[in-house]
């Protein structure tokens, strides 16, 4: 992917309203594949008991970084749009830490791109949750 | 033979709405998405009312997946606990007004959550309901969907797992 086109999508993604209010970043993109960051904000707090993210911020992520590596993949021409998302929690982020989601378009069609998608926090052994979704291939009118 | 005396309405309103405020605005996250619940009985809608930040697609523009996913998952946590905690709301095992003091029963955790989209999420309010299909000692299974302004017209349902909290509560 060149340089330009990475600009793009990197400045395509961050002007996103909710990827703003949620503070994403996005450190690597190209080729079907994206990794974004989003840091620790108590707002984002789901468990007041123990500081944990709420798993909805994360499904959040996971859909902008799953949809951004589709973006990215040399055969998709245009835009894309979320048609199923399945995220299974492992364990709750650690309070105070920023969370990395990391996706990859394993295949794609003219229509549908499949996309597998982990997200971490400092311990980038033992994923906070991981993801699989198929996402539309929006040709360019 | 002793008859249990019928409660004034407002003391049982009042008692069902202190549980569901404490667990909801008791949740950082929720009021930062501003979703709010309303209650029939026991059964509750929630409403997510449109915001700029909630865009994913400023060109069309469409509500991002992703606040669609959050609102389907917080309305599946809420109803769920909801329906967990009841009993011992209605019976004084548990007193709301405490709960709103930020003594939270300990909440569902997520175990897994798959989300269809099934239209784009247009800007203005979303509301959603959930069925608690199963609800188990360990696990519990939730159905979940969205609609806008047409109820038979749904922008995206979910079906999820959740491990429940130990019932020493």
């Amino acid at each position: 992917m060149d340089e330009a086109k990475v600009k793009i999508a990197r400045q395509f993604i961050e002007a996103i309203p909710h990827s703003r209010a949620l503070g994403m970043k996005v450190e690597e993109i190209g080729d079907g594949f994206a990794r974004i960051t989003m840091p620790y904000d108590e707002r984002l707090i789901g468990d007041p008991k123990t500081g944990v993210i709420h798993g909805g911020a994360v499904s959040a992520l996971m859909d902008t970084c799953g949809g951004a590596c589709v973006m990215s993949h040399p055969e998709a021409p245009g835009g894309t749009a979320t048609i199923d998302l399945r995220i299974d929690y492992m364990r709750g982020a650690t309070p105070g830490q920023t969370i990395v989601a990391e996706a990859r378009c394993t295949h794609i069609t003219r229509n549908v791109a499949f996309v597998r998608a982990t997200a971490m926090d400092d311990d980038r052994e033992n994923p906070v949750a991981t993801a699989t979704g198929a996402f539309t291939v929006e040709r360019k009118s | 033979m002793s008859r249990r005396t019928v409660e004034p309405v407002q003391v049982v309103k009042q008692r069902r709405d202190a549980a569901l405020r404490a667990l909801a605005e008791g949740v950082p996250y929720i009021r930062f998405m501003g979703i709010v619940f309303d209650r029939r009985g026991d059964e509750l809608t929630a409403v997510l009312p449109f915001r700029d930040e909630n865009i994913g697609n400023p060109f069309l523009p469409a509500i991002h997946g992703g606040v669609t996913a959050a609102f389907l998952e917080v309305t599946a946590i809420v109803t769920l606990s909801y329906q967990w905690l009841w009993e011992d709301v209605e019976n004084g095992v548990i007193d709301p007004e405490e709960m709103i003091d930020g003594n939270l029963p300990r909440l569902p955790k997520t175990i897994d959550f798959t989300v269809d989209y099934l239209r784009s999420g247009l800007p203005r309010d979303a509301y959603a309901r959930a069925r608690v299909t199963r609800s188990g000692r360990r696990y519990a299974s939730v159905q979940v969907e969205a609609w806008q302004d047409n109820r038979d017209r749904p922008i995206a349902h979910a079906t999820a797992h959740f491990l429940m909290p130990r019932s020493d509560k």
